[in-house]
């Protein structure tokens, strides 16, 4: 494999994702020297961790360096092959990758001097490059190119920059050629840089190759004032040299979400773009981006465009990675004027960042708006920067630290070699603001719609023909009933229960609309999902829309856009829109309608026509156009509203001309928040649902919605929505509509290719589906509803059947009569029955509901008898039951599966919500109550290192099936005692899941949590659970070489306790896709035999299981059916707490109704061995490792006679994947997780004998480096293991650490460990920590300031439980993220303090940064805020604000200040503690407002003389 | 769901009926409607369920849970909307029905069931009071000619149907008055007949020609009928009644009940009955063999003639008072039952089996014998066991025989079109058209007895069928 493989089976290359650690590191002078080089080849062997290897230990994913051009050293090396090098400023240089077959190498250099002559430059030379590849691995090696160094010279007519220009020129005309030819390597063919400024060495490495690879690095010539080093973790292990950072200008860590929709913009920007500087060499610019590129290459490509033609680079960086201006609470307007204004140019390039630039003169860095990734950097005395991942990845002697900082969100650090000093945010901000009269033009420009004039013809409500139109749209009761009622009534979006088990749009009878078609993407492992509500600052659903102009040559008109509060707009605003009369603002409004006669060729046509009538718009100078589909009748219907615009949208992309017109929406169709995220998604810019706000109108009149008026329930809608896209955008990590608009981000699932080719172009659709003609039929469908020919009855809306069964509904797999038949079986024990009921769900050839349903098996000629086939009780062993927490279901349901599983060998699993340790112990009987699988989920509820060390598995919950990229809240109504006991919360207040784990932010982080929980219990397999979504393989990919022992790859229709509508339905795929992409993808990587795959999601039959296996999945998860043999009959009202049969609820009137036992789990979980064992009779299978993998056993139905499912094409998920050499389809090897080599099993655990084994006491005194991760965890396992929760008694174990430690410092230390460190600590500090006791101060001799430093990283305490943290500094972002019970000092914090804290304290007497104490439910902070403006900073949707009055809180925060100064000797402490009476006024209490009436009432009902337990019980009721 | 906790608060309560010591002195309608605020409390009991189970176990298919929120919302007018869409005659079921949805409830799995019947009753009565129920006449005429033959609640049904689809309908009747057993198998007590009258004018007006008095295959030839129209629906209900051949069955006074409730019921409606046929159980003995409801309805017209004593014979065992471990939900409930003519007085005999019929030398019944039986299960087969010495003698003045009906009769219609019979004697259909093109079949005809919704669930898909037979496509609604 020579080349990283193109599309195969259902792995799709452009999954790629990528993560890393990167650092710089610079002499501020610009003093150049080799010790630079040195020393960032250093950071690269520290941050080893950060990147990954794949299936062969000495096989990188990639490292590289950027140097400036190191002018000495080729001078030297270039004089001894005979090329004269003329003066630094008048040659450019390039690193070249080339073909390794000599011919096509030659080829390739041709090319590339004859570009270079014919751009009037003159090749000086080439010169081989030395290099040694003995110590890489094969994989590597397989696809590694050979490597020459360019030399080109200047034109004495060009000045230096004008070079630069020029160098760029050749080098994108040299590429376009060489990657356009049919050369079969020429995808070898790379440059790394070609400039006059900088140089990159850089290839498919590890941190430790780069310099006997490049024997060049070490030569002492090579010397350089700055060098940006990077280091990748890629998620596959294919052959990539090319995709090793840094880039020409860039190296990134992160990922960017909406790089889809950038490029397409960028291409469609292209022809509007002029240069005064390149003139008519821009041409030879174009495209910009280069397709295939990774995310990051992609962002390069434009960076480098913006910078080349003009712009300096920090200019550059701010235009694509704005910070979050629109709802800040302080920044000027000048500063949002600036920002605003770029806006209309440029989309922001949205998601995570930390990117480093540098253009060989200014280096510099900057964090996304939301700082979801690390950045530390020290300044030093003698002039050094060192910016990187972590801190401790280059030694630095500590009096020689002047500054210790980090990187913020959206702000910009840099360093100007040329002037000798590091130019901060303001002032680099400051210069460009300046540039222009940012707010004048915007003002003369820019229209906000409300400042349009109303004109007089706005569309009303028209009853008459009302129903119709609904019919025709397809509405149904349950779009109104369901959807709509509650969006209108309390502008949220609708809440669901129990997952989905309807049948795929593909696979249905009826009529679905074409945005079922489409499943939104989701961020996983690679990326974060954000918070929008919680972290709503960084959020902004405000959009312009209106033509662009020339990027390259901002002028005031730029920004002449209409600027929309919201996509969705109102009659009146779209009148507005339509009937604007203002300079530079002309729209045209083209119907979007079909002759329905004409089918799906009529269609066709009409689009056609909507094009020429596009074209012919902008021709005449329209600036908007409007394309509506009123006016249907008998005769005519709208062309499926997402057809119409995203037909447009990629029309006018492929003809250049998208960005000369706003493209607006009248339609009738969209009515739920997955079709406006459709929508726009594919380029719409603002939706009028005129239909669904006239629907409003007839729901109100017909007393649906009561006491509402029409206005306010229009604005409702428009709100749910927007809230509703807040969140999907999240949940892919993007945060503004702006980025979303044409970001592309979904998966068609059951359209043809050519179809989605044509109109929803790069859109994946890996099954094939309906075309034009079908989607024209479904059409017809609802045309005939309204208007039939012959009209036979009443006319009335379909109900619909989505979400709740119906008759003449959707069809569902639980239905009245498999859910009768599957609690009849096993409630009575009757196999018979039990066949029955599979027969029912398995037989879908009436009713097709899932992909699996489509396949057959090809049974073995001859069956094996079936004594021959493994027992049921081996089988049983890779079941479990699905993570549903003590707290969305009842103990007695959570205690019965546990039971069960564990009588019959398999596994249940504790949910998010924690475990009661009382379960830990066996019953009397011998039942064990106890979870097997315990699950670690981002609310990290009850994760002590007790909870973990019992457990045989731990279960990273990275997403979910029933809602993907989402978090998640138990309403305080819920919180019975008994589960906030369980969960270290307060009863009655609500609990706040994140979506994101704040400790994984992209797969390093994951693979430092796997690490971490390995450590916590090392005997437990650690499970990371995936939801299936295109790449989903890639991800398990780089999820194996995180080191997960299991992934679970969960189909989309899970079940779930409460998830918003549009997410259970519409987000994420079958696991059939999922997984058997994963199985490809590992299998293609040679991962597949060190990891066990499971997946889950509506498994019901033992059909379903063997069909899983056969796709590659070795374990099965179950949770809807296991729960309807308890008794569930799918009421789907987990939510609101009523299930009827004490099943999902907390109530005590209803557990009472519990009448599950675990006999009828086990009797479940026996049918389905038995049936697996008859399918493995007949398949020929005599274990199920034997079938495994073995897709071959699989057929898709002969003949597919169903009117939509006959386009389907199976054939990539039926693909198989070959095995390397020696390979398996199932797992045959363990991970190295490494354990031995850690400093607690080297040090730590042998040091504290005497304390393990007599509970004396111990002092231990260590040096910590920063690749010495998760210090004191292993340690602390074996405390639990011995002692159980209580730990050993306080300070037992002393342990003094000096140096900068690494990620995880103290996570899950329990009591009686005592952990000081004196020097820095990155990330993680305290994670879990449950009893132990953390301390950090800078080194005695330190010079700089501790209170102004940095001391700790980011996400401090994440789901610390217990225990103390002194922290004598600065700490990051996220300081006691979801805390639930430690005590912590600290000195300063950055953004997002204290955010979803329910217990414990924090007491702050620093600086504090935006959005504290956003989603605190509980716990308190004590924040000094001396400038008195810490409530603007403040999130205060949750808390309030008091003074210290309370003798109990001045005892408090004194007896902390107080530790603080005797552990740390913090003078800030100190001076607070002696001028008490000065500071006490100037403390704010941050107190949430529900935690503190539950202990009110606690209090009064106490103070009445209840008891504890009835103070808490009758403090539900406030 | 009106109300998310409404099941939690509420408890069931019984339906109105009136005073056992008033009602048996009329034959007035013995239940009552329900005042609309405490039946919007019922209807808040509804759980509006993921999975409605009640919407499956009715054989229409009733939007339930729709209507039981309408209904709790005081949107009355959109209930009714919702019930017509599926249910031509929520008052026939809402009266007689004995609601398979109440017995799929899941409410019912813990709790007593919602109360659906009564809100349906409701439902329909609140329409009628305010005159939302108005013909529904077809905008357009297909011209062409459906003939239904029997006008029992499956003919009324597909009758109203293909009439609404602007097809021109004829409904024949043998009998002098429409409707089939609902006219007069069922007591006035039950439900009253102005019920169906009212429903006949609605249908009159939408097109349906109503043929009462025409016997076809006895007075008119049902192939001239065949000829005559583009296609016939067969709705002449399963009434071949199940005998009982035992010594003494000749006796004057045993009657079929089928003799006995039609004649009461003309009585009610005035019709007058000559003496020596009137049957009449003032100051008698009457025993009814069979418990079902036609059992049940014998017994409530004799106590209202003035029995001396009523007593009902069954040979099945007491049902039991709650599911028993065979009969899981959401199957129909076998438990007892006390229909409002048991609550009326009555001995109710279970286990037993009548062996002769003892009478005076006129040939008068005099005594009834039987035996006690025991159940015997052999394979799937049930044999009933006489126990030993157990023989008993009752005394009976009137046996009214309510044992069943054995399926289509056989003379007359079916013989003469040539419509095919299936094993269990009723008429074999495909897609509801029997062997014979253009003839087509609904309601007990195809089904055996049953229950009146799903002989207007029959009647409804029949329809449907026949429309697509008639025009090549339908948008008919086809429930079962």
């Amino acid at each position: 494999m020579k080349q990283p493989p193109k599309q195969q089976g259902l792995y799709d290359p452009t999954t790629e994702h990528d993560a890393c650690g990167l650092g710089f590191v610079a002499h501020m002078k610009g003093q150049k020297s080799h010790k630079i080089v040195d020393d960032a080849l250093t950071i690269l062997r520290n941050l080893i961790h950060r990147g990954a290897c794949g299936c062969e230990e000495n096989t990188g994913d990639g490292v590289g360096i950027l140097i400036q051009k190191p002018h000495k050293f080729f001078k030297r090396v270039c004089a001894e092959i005979n090329i004269e090098l003329p003066e630094s400023d008048s040659y450019g240089a390039g690193m070249v990758f080339l073909p390794t077959d000599p011919e096509q190498s030659k080829h390739c250099q041709d090319i590339f001097e004859r570009i270079i002559n014919e751009e009037g430059q003159s090749l000086l030379g080439w010169r081989d490059v030395p290099t040694d590849d003995s110590l890489i691995g094969p994989t590597a090696k397989e696809g590694e190119p050979t490597f020459k160094q360019i030399f080109i010279g200047k034109n004495d007519e060009l000045d230096a920059p004008a070079f630069d220009r020029k160098l760029y020129v050749i080098r994108k005309r040299v590429e376009n050629e060489i990657w356009g030819s049919e050369l079969s390597e020429r995808e070898l063919f790379y440059l790394t840089s070609l400039s006059y400024r900088t140089f990159v060495y850089k290839g498919m490495l590890t941190g430790s190759q780069i310099e006997p690879m490049f024997p060049d690095l070490g030569d002492p010539d090579i010397e350089s004032a700055l060098a940006l080093v990077h280091q990748r973790f890629s998620t596959n292990t294919f052959p990539a040299w090319k995709l090793a950072h840094p880039f020409r200008y860039v190296a990134h860590n992160g990922e960017i979400n909406t790089v889809r929709g950038n490029a397409n913009w960028m291409r469609a920007r292209e022809s509007l773009c002029e240069s005064e500087l390149f003139g008519d060499d821009l041409e030879k610019l174009f495209p910009i981006c280069i397709e295939g590129g990774s995310d990051s290459a992609v962002f390069d490509n434009v960076m480098e465009f913006l910078h080349m033609s003009g712009r300096p680079l920090p200019h550059a960086v701010l235009m694509m990675i704005p910070e979050a201006w629109s709802g800040h609470e302080t920044m000027d307007d000048e500063r949002k004027a600036f920002y605003e204004y770029h806006a209309t140019l440029m989309e922001p390039w949205d998601g995570p960042a930390s990117l480093s630039f540098t253009d060989g003169e200014v280096i510099g860095a900057v964090l996304d708006r939301n700082g979801l990734r690390p950045s530390r950097y020290y300044v030093t005395h003698d002039d050094f920067v060192i910016m990187a991942s972590e801190v401790g990845v280059l030694e630095i002697a500590p009096e020689n630290v002047k500054i210790k900082d980090r990187l913020h969100p959206g702000r910009i650090f840099m360093v100007d070699t040329k002037q000798g000093r590091i130019i901060n945010d303001e002032e680099i901000k400051q210069e460009f603001i300046d540039e222009h009269p940012y707010g004048d033009w915007l003002k003369k420009n820019l229209m906000p719609i409300e400042n349009i004039p109303t004109p007089k013809n706005i569309h009303g409500l028209d009853t008459d023909t009302l129903l119709q139109r609904q019919q025709a749209f397809g509405y149904t009761h349950e779009d109104l009933k369901i959807l709509m009622a509650p969006m209108a009534a309390n502008g949220m979006e609708p809440t669901g229960a129990m997952g989905t088990d309807a049948a795929l749009a593909v696979l249905s009878d009826r009529s679905r609309l074409l945005y079922d078609y489409f499943k939104q993407l989701f961020a996983q492992v690679t990326n974060p999902p954000l918070d929008g509500i919680r972290e709503e600052l960084v959020t902004q659903v405000a959009i312009t829309i209106g033509p662009e102009g020339n990027l390259l040559k901002p002028a005031a008109e730029s920004c002449r856009r209409i600027k929309l509060n919201s996509p969705v707009i109102t009659n009146e605003e779209l009148a507005k829109i339509r009937d604007v009369n203002l300079p530079g603002f002309k729209t045209k409004t083209i119907p979007i309608l079909y002759s329905v006669a004409e089918g799906g060729a009529g269609m066709d046509k009409a689009l056609e026509d909507v094009y020429v009538e596009v074209d012919s718009a902008i021709k005449d100078g329209y600036s908007y156009v409007i394309l509506s589909d009123r006016g249907i009748d008998e005769n005519k219907t709208g062309i499926p509203a997402l057809l119409a615009t995203a037909g447009v949208h990629h029309h006018l992309i492929r003809n250049g001309k998208r960005t000369q017109i706003g493209l607006v929406l009248e339609s009738g169709e969209p009515r739920e928040v997955h079709h406006f995220a459709v929508l726009l998604g594919y380029g719409v810019g603002a939706v009028n649902p005129y239909l669904a706000f006239e629907t409003l109108g007839s729901m109100i009149g017909n007393g649906r919605l009561p006491e509402m008026e029409h206005q306010k329930a229009v604005a409702n809608f428009i709100k749910a929505v927007n809230k509703g896209l807040t969140k999907i955008m999240a949940k892919m990590g993007i945060s503004t509509v702006q980025s979303y608009c044409g970001a592309q981000v979904f998966e068609a699932i059951g359209l043809e290719k050519a179809f989605v080719d044509k109109y929803f172009t790069w859109t994946a659709s890996r099954i094939g589906g309906i075309g034009m003609k079908i989607v024209a039929e479904e059409m017809n469908m609802r045309h005939h509803n309204a208007f039939p020919e012959r009209e036979v009855k009443e006319p009335e809306l379909e109900w619909g059947g989505e979400y709740q069964w119906r008759r003449d509904g959707e069809y569902h797999l639980f239905n009245p009569d498999t859910v009768f038949k599957l609690q009849h079986a096993t409630r009575t024990g009757q196999f018979e029955v039990f066949k029955e009921y599979t027969s029912r769900v398995d037989d879908q050839n009436e009713h097709r509901a899932t992909l699996r349903g489509m396949f057959e098996f090809k049974f073995a000629d001859k069956a094996i008898p079936l004594d021959e086939v493994e027992p049921i009780e081996n089988i049983m062993k890779r079941f479990s039951t699905g993570a549903m927490s003590y707290g969305s279901i009842s103990g007695q349901a959570h205690e019965t599966l546990a039971i069960a599983m564990n009588r019959i060998g398999g596994k249940s699993n504790t949910g998010e919500g924690g475990e009661n340790p009382a379960r830990f112990v066996a019953d009397a009987n011998g039942d064990l109550r106890r979870s097997a699988i315990k699950q670690v989920a981002s609310g990290r509820f009850g994760v002590t290192s007790n909870y973990l060390t019992n457990a045989d598995d731990i279960q990273i919950k990275m997403a979910q099936g029933a809602k993907p990229g989402e978090g998640g809240q138990l309403p305080g109504s819920k919180v019975y005692p008994w589960i906030a006991e369980v969960r270290g919360s307060t009863p009655w207040v609500d609990l706040i899941s994140p979506p994101p784990h704040h400790d994984i932010y992209s797969i390093e982080d994951l693979a430092q949590l796997i690490h971490d929980l390995k450590n916590s219990n090392p005997k437990a397999r650690i499970h990371t659970k995936l939801v299936a979504e295109i790449g989903v393989g890639t991800v398990a990919a780089g999820v194996a070489k995180c080191h997960s022992d299991v992934i679970l790859v969960s189909g989309y229709d899970g079940g779930t306790g409460a998830s918003p509508i549009s997410s259970l339905k519409h987000a994420g795929l079958p696991w059939e896709l999922g997984i058997a992409e994963s199985q490809q993808v590992l299998v293609m990587n040679g991962l597949r035999d060190r990891i066990v795959l499971q997946t889950d999601g509506q498994l019901k039959t033992g059909r379903d299981v063997v069909i899983a296996a056969l796709l590659g999945a070795e374990e099965f998860g179950f949770a809807t059916a296991p729960l309807v043999v308890m008794g569930c009959i799918m009421m789907r009202v987990c939510h609101l707490n009523t299930c009827p049969v004490g099943v999902a609820t907390q109530n005590p009137e209803l557990t009472r109704k519990f009448t599950g036992q675990p006999e009828f789990v086990e009797n479940f979980f026996k049918f389905i061995a038995e049936e697996i064992r008859e399918y493995m009779a007949q398949l020929g299978f005599r274990t199920i490792n034997e079938m495994i993998g073995q897709v071959d056993k699989l057929d898709t139905n002969k003949a597919v006679d169903h009117w939509k499912a006959a386009g389907l094409d199976f054939s990539n998920i039926l693909y198989k994947a070959e095995l390397r050499p020696g390979d398996k389809y199932y797992q045959v090897k363990e991970q190295d997780h490494g354990l031995e080599r850690s400093l607690d099993v080297t040090k730590l655990v042998p040091l504290s004998k005497a304390a393990l084994e007599n509970k004396e006491k111990v002092d231990i005194i260590l040096p910590v480096l920063n690749t010495d991760r998760t210090v004191g965890t292993i340690l602390g396992h074996n405390i639990t293991k011995r002692y159980g929760a209580e730990g050993l008694p306080d300070d037992t174990i002393n342990i003094h650490f000096n140096g900068s430690a690494g990620m995880s410092f103290g996570a899950f230390v329990p009591s009686g460990i005592t952990m000081t460190l004196e020097g820095d600590s990155n990330d993680y500090l305290g994670k879990g920590l449950c009893g132990g006791k953390i301390i950090v101060y800078p080194p005695r001799h330190s010079t700089f300031i501790p209170e102004e430093n940095i001391l700790v990283g980011n996400v401090l305490l994440y789901g610390a439980t217990s225990g103390e943290a002194y922290l004598r500094g600065i700490a990051g972002e996220r300081f006691c993220v979801r805390n639930s019970g430690v005590s912590a000092v600290v000195e300063g914090v950055g953004d997002h303090g204290c955010e979803y804290m329910t217990g414990g304290v924090a007491v702050i007497i620093g600086k504090t940064g935006r959005n504290f104490a956003a989603g605190m439910s509980g716990g308190e902070a004590y924040v000094l805020d001396e400038d008195g403006d810490f409530e603007i900073r403040c999130n205060t949707g949750m808390i309030g604000l008091e003074k210290i009055e309370e003798q109990e809180d001045v005892d408090k925060v004194k007896t902390l200040l107080s530790n603080h100064v005797q552990y740390t000797q913090s003078t800030v402490a100190e001076n607070i503690l002696k001028n008490w009476k000065d500071y006490q006024g100037k403390f704010v209490k941050v107190m949430p407002t529900a935690y503190k009436n539950v202990l009110a009432a606690i209090k009064r009902g106490k103070e009445k003389g209840l008891t504890e337990e009835e103070a808490i019980m009758e403090a539900a009721n406030g | 769901m009106g109300k998310i906790t409404g099941f939690m608060e509420y408890e069931r309560e019984k339906q109105p009926y009136r005073p056992v010591e008033e009602r048996v002195k009329d034959w007035k309608q013995v239940m009552q409607p329900w005042p609309v605020e405490p039946l919007k409390v019922q209807a808040a009991r509804c759980m509006d369920c993921g999975i409605p189970f009640c919407h499956q176990g009715c054989p229409l298919g009733n939007m339930i849970p729709d209507w039981n929120d309408l209904v709790y919302r005081d949107q009355w007018a959109d209930a009714i909307k919702r019930l017509h869409a599926t249910n031509n005659f929520p008052e026939f079921t809402g009266t007689l029905c004995p609601a398979p949805c109440e017995g799929s409830c899941v409410l019912g799995i813990n709790e007593d069931p919602v109360s659906i019947k009564a809100v349906e009753l409701s439902i329909i009565d609140k329409a009628f009071e305010n005159g939302w129920i108005k013909p529904e006449i077809p905008e357009k005429k297909t011209g062409k000619k459906v003939g239904i033959i029997g006008s029992g609640p499956a003919g009324m049904a597909a009758a109203q149907q293909l009439a609404r689809a602007g097809h021109d309908v004829t409904l024949f009747e043998r009998s002098d008055r429409i409707g089939g057993l609902m006219r007069y198998g069922i007591p006035e007590f039950k439900m009253e007949k102005r019920r169906l009258d009212r429903r006949m004018e609605q249908m009159e007006a939408e097109g349906v020609t109503f043929k009462p008095n025409s016997h076809i295959g006895v007075d008119i030839d049902a192939n001239d009928l065949k000829k005559e129209f583009d296609a016939l629906i067969l709705s002449g209900g399963a009434s071949a009644r199940r005998d009982l051949p035992i010594p003494g069955r000749e006796l004057k006074g045993v009657y079929q009940a089928m003799e006995y409730l039609p004649q009461s019921n003309r009585v009610c409606m005035g019709d007058t009955i000559p003496e020596e046929e009137l049957i009449n159980a003032k100051d008698k003995h009457v025993i009814v063999i069979g418990g079902g409801d036609t059992g049940a309805d014998c017994i409530g017209t004799a106590h209202r003639q003035g029995a001396a004593s009523v007593t009902s014979l069954e040979i099945m065992p007491k049902p039991p008072k709650e599911r028993a471990q065979d009969n899981p939900w959401p199957q129909w409930p076998f438990i007892y039952r006390t229909a409002s003519a048991h609550e009326e007085g009555g001995d109710r005999v279970y286990s037993v089996q009548t062996k002769k019929f003892h009478g005076d030398e006129d040939g008068n019944l005099t005594d009834l014998e039987l035996t006690k039986v025991e159940i015997q299960r052999t394979g799937g087969r049930m044999m009933f066991n006489d126990v030993p010495k157990s023989k008993k003698m009752l005394k009976a003045d009137l046996v009214f025989l309510a044992m069943g009906f054995t399926g289509a009769e056989k003379a007359g219609l079916v013989e003469q079109l040539g419509v095919d019979l299936n094993e269990r004697t009723n008429v074999w259909h495909e897609n509801w058209q029997t062997n014979v093109e253009g003839v087509f079949v609904a309601g007990d005809m195809q089904h055996g007895q049953s229950l009146i919704v799903w002989a207007i669930a029959e009647g409804r898909s029949a329809a449907a069928a026949v429309d697509k037979f008639l025009m090549g496509s339908t948008d008919l609604p086809s429930p079962v």
